[in-house]
């Protein structure tokens, strides 16, 4: 049949290094593709592209080119793609929390009639006929077999059903020919999700062709027609899913075949627990952490990794204070009191936010200042003390030296030490955020996505740094990251977060297939 | 939960009615007094306060800019007096002459305010204050050297040019005395009830017309608005505007049921009090329903009218109670404020509350 879309040669850089490199791919009316691909294969971008965001026009444009019902097209933007009929369901739901669903599914495209008024005033003054939205909505919802009233309110509808809404918003265009759902499932239940299969079973035998993107892989694997595999921003399979299973597709995007991962453990089982957490819960939005249970060793490196969405984020932010948490964490045998970033910090506990900007440092204020803050803060430290201390002063030497040799030991590329913040660039700021923690001298340190954002220099900088500040001080270092093969190569045991729990803590010397299959939930 | 949330929404109003039910013993008034006075003060006041709606529902908090609208009815009040026009005649008239200025101004508001997201009610408020100078640079300077005016009308100060600290309307009444019905002893001035009864089924339909659609929406979240393809700024302007164009007819209402017109600062604490109004009323700066501005007028104005005396007889001092009354109103307004703040809060915390139990136990589905 003749294709709906294609995408030729498809290619997209930023600043000279490729993340996406010659991609080809086909889509055909009442076909479903799935894309699968590790984080950072290049599968976001993907879609990016295909919709025309406006990051991917503020960056330089993308190689290629792609053809839609026969014509070629680049959409300037998502409004364009959407009107020429490629539809988009996502995680994060765009959905009206205060309208009810038909209201939401008809959005700015309302049925209304006409009264003198509007006759006079144009049509902007017509009334709505919540009726006649119903009966489209309720088709739109019945055609997908699920039975939701169109009357009723988003915010009161359950999170599953949301994503149906979502769908029928999309497929009740009567342009839409091609549906993109990104990671669709992530937020639903086992029984909505198989419902939701369903669904996308239903909406393409009716002819829409369908990019389906998830990390489920048996999801994948029952829904789809063909499997398209990304790996590093190069396409490495496309292929029938008949002709494919499980095992294999996670070769394929890690590119290795299973078992042939180096082991990098330093051993440490015989040293003492430093952190001990239980049942813990952290009311973090969008990574709620549910009962999350484990334990960390003296001068060990722990990583924590996990799909966004599913949590690992939470933990780190809950044992700090930053978020409402509940369940035991002991320190040393020394129960923590939650929700307290201050007396987490007086025990010797350090946190290093992977929200750089907004809770890792104040951006108009010096290097200088970022680094000490804390310490002088919470320590005492660069502190002068004047009239047996009635006043204290800031001791701008001592904090200017202090950070001097930070500046010099992770390589900040500054200006000088009173050069503000704001100034720098994302993997400097990581670094000066890395100093102001290393300045406390903790006895347990939180990193939460050490290496986002940077370049691959900084990347190196930051881990080393991570790995010879646990090595010289004996510090027990816990790393969330959502890139698998940076925790694998600086981290004795890595715990891997699913739905809010441990699905499971490996050796970091695992195979990247075995970890695939914990973050899928398999 | 659901009482709870029943309870977190109307903290506000159940604060001031059980105020009100002490104050009533304490003022020592009788019903029909407290009855004719409150009454005559909705006629004349809910217009005003139910302007006030449409930019709450466009997302863009208390339209603090309403003095705008005030200013532009005043003006066109003025210069339906220099023409001496009476009665209905003199109302159209100044609704005429305001009209175009109230849009004119509500459309620079809005553009404003369109700058200025996030922080809408204060930046309307400072341009209230700013806008303040100009209308009185208007009137005590350009009224009468650029634009000529009738001398004989008495409204020109006796050096030729600038209006007067106060006119005499002699268009005053001229709404409430086209119908107006005795109970009980009590003159309701059911004409100027029956305007304001327009204005709120006015409301109720816009809410339902395609572009009330628009304006919810935008409230609730401009950035999904902007993806289905909604001018997210310019049914902001608009609702401005429209908010801006009913406070000035709400202006010329209040001021032909009062009879004199305080040239220079009548319109200064007009958006005070009809915002703490509203807010008494139940509604919150997301949030707000014609049914929140007509309780709130009511209960605020039965505050307003026991404060005094209650103030009064507790001290012995009359001044204490008019002290009351401003007292009363700028807490009002900050007393919603926190407690929207705080209701939010709650409202989240209850969500996610729901959310984890659904997830936990998707089975027992509230």
């Amino acid at each position: 049949m003749e294709p709906i879309l294609t995408l030729e040669n498809i290619g997209k850089q930023f600043e000279g290094n490729y993340v996406l490199k010659d991609i080809c791919l086909e889509l055909a009316p009442g076909e479903v593709v799935g894309l699968v691909g590790e984080n950072g294969a290049g599968k976001s971008t993907l879609v990016k592209i295909l919709f025309g965001m406006p990051e991917i026009f503020h960056s330089g444009g993308y190689e290629g080119s792609i053809h839609y019902n026969g014509k070629p097209v680049s959409f300037s933007s998502p409004l364009e793609a959407i009107e020429a009929g490629i539809g988009m369901v996502h995680q994060e739901f765009s959905l009206i929390p205060g309208f009810n669903a038909s209201e939401n599914i008809l959005l700015n495209r309302e049925i209304t009639n006409n009264t003198i008024i509007s006759k006079i005033l144009g049509p902007k003054l017509a009334t709505i006929n919540q009726k006649a939205m119903d009966e489209r909505s309720n088709a739109s919802l019945g055609a997908l077999g699920i039975d939701i009233d169109s009357r009723s309110v988003i915010s009161e509808l359950p999170v599953g059903y949301m994503q149906f809404v979502e769908i029928a918003r999309e497929i009740t265009r009567d342009t839409v020919k091609v549906l993109v759902f990104d990671e669709p499932t992530a937020v639903l239940t086992e029984i909505e999700a198989e419902l939701f299969l369903e669904a996308v079973r239903k909406i393409s035998a009716a002819g829409t062709a369908i990019l389906f993107i998830s990390h489920r892989l048996q999801e994948i694997m029952s829904v789809s027609d063909r499997i398209v595999v990304l790996r590093d921003g190069r396409l490495v399979a496309d292929k029938p899913a008949s002709e494919l299973d499980l095992g294999r597709i996670a070769e394929l995007m890690i590119g290795r075949p299973m078992g042939a991962d180096k082991a990098s453990a330093r051993t440490g089982t015989e040293k003492a627990v430093v952190l001990k957490v239980d049942n813990l819960w952290v009311d973090m939005p969008g990574e709620f952490v549910y009962d999350v249970g484990f334990e960390v060793r003296q001068g060990e490196i722990f990583g924590i990794a996990g799909l966004a969405g599913h949590g690992k984020l939470g933990i780190a932010n809950g044992i700090a204070g930053l978020f409402k948490a509940g369940g035991d964490v002991e320190l040393r045998g020394t129960p923590l009191k939650l929700n307290d970033p201050m007396g987490a910090m007086k025990m010797g506990i350090a946190y290093v936010s992977e929200d750089r900007k907004g809770v890792g440092l104040v951006l108009e204020e010096s290097i200088d200042l970022n680094i000490g803050f804390n310490a002088m803060q919470i320590q005492g430290k660069f502190l002068k003390k004047i009239l047996n201390g009635l006043f204290s002063f800031r001791d701008e030497a001592a904090m200017s030296q202090a950070a001097g040799y930070y500046i010099k030991e992770l390589d900040i590329k500054c200006s000088s030490g009173k050069q503000l913040v704001g100034h720098l660039s994302g993997g400097n700021q990581q670094k000066v955020c890395l100093a102001k923690a290393f300045v406390l001298e903790p006895e347990l340190l939180f990193v939460n996505e050490p290496t986002r954002g940077i370049d691959i220099g900084a990347k190196k900088t930051v881990l080393d740094a991570l790995r010879n500040f646990s090595e010289t001080n004996g510090t027990s270092i816990v790393i969330t990251s959502s890139e698998l093969e940076e925790l694998r190569s600086i981290c004795d045991r890595i715990a891997v977060i699913f739905e809010g729990k441990v699905a499971g803590i490996l050796d970091g010397g695992a195979s990247a297939v075995e970890f695939a299959m914990l973050m899928s939930g398999l | 939960m659901k009482a709870k949330r029943f309870l977190t929404a109307s903290v506000v109003p159940l604060m001031f009615l059980v105020l009100s039910l002490v104050a009533i013993p304490v003022s020592g008034m009788s019903a029909r007094y407290i009855f004719s006075e409150v009454s005559a003060r909705m006629a004349r006041n809910c217009f005003f306060v139910l302007s006030l709606i449409i930019p709450i529902m466009a997302g863009m908090g208390i339209n603090f800019g309403m003095v705008l609208g005030a200013m532009a009815g005043q003006i066109g009040l003025v210069f339906a007096t220099s023409w001496e026009l009476e009665g209905v005649k003199g109302i159209l008239a100044s609704a005429v002459v305001g009209t175009p200025i109230a849009i004119l101004l509500g459309a620079f508001g809005g553009q404003v305010l369109n700058r200025a997201r996030g922080r809408e009610m204060i930046t309307s408020m400072m341009l209230g204050l700013f806008v303040s100078g100009i209308y009185q640079f208007f009137l005590l300077y350009v009224c009468g050297t650029i634009i000529p005016f009738n001398e004989e009308s008495g409204v020109l100060l006796s050096r030729g040019y600038g209006i007067r600290n106060s006119l005499m309307l002699p268009m005053a009444k001229g709404i409430d005395n086209i119908l107006t019905v005795a109970i009980g002893g009590v003159k309701l001035p059911i004409a100027t009830f029956l305007v304001t009864l327009c204005l709120c089924l006015l409301t109720y339909w816009f809410r339902n017309t395609k572009m009330g659609q628009e304006i919810r929406s935008v409230g609730q979240d401009a950035d999904i608005s902007e993806i289905a393809g909604i001018d997210v700024s310019k049914r902001r302007v608009q609702s401005i505007i429209i908010s801006t164009v009913l406070a000035c007819y709400g202006q010329i209402l209040y001021l032909q049921n009062i009879g004199t017109l305080n040239t220079y600062n009548g319109a200064d604490q007009a958006a005070l009090f009809a915002a703490a109004a509203l807010l008494v009323g139940g509604a919150t700066v997301s949030k707000a329903g014609v049914v929140n501005g007509i309780f709130g007028t009511g209960l605020f104005h039965l505050l307003f009218v026991l404060m005094p005396i209650a103030g009064k007889n507790l001290t012995g001092n009359a001044v204490v109670g008019e002290y009351l009354r401003m007292f009363t109103s700028y807490g009002v307004v900050s007393v919603s404020l926190v407690v929207h703040a705080w209701k939010r809060q709650k409202d989240r915390e209850m969500d996610r509350e729901l959310l984890k139990r659904k997830i936990q136990d998707p089975a027992k589905d509230e």
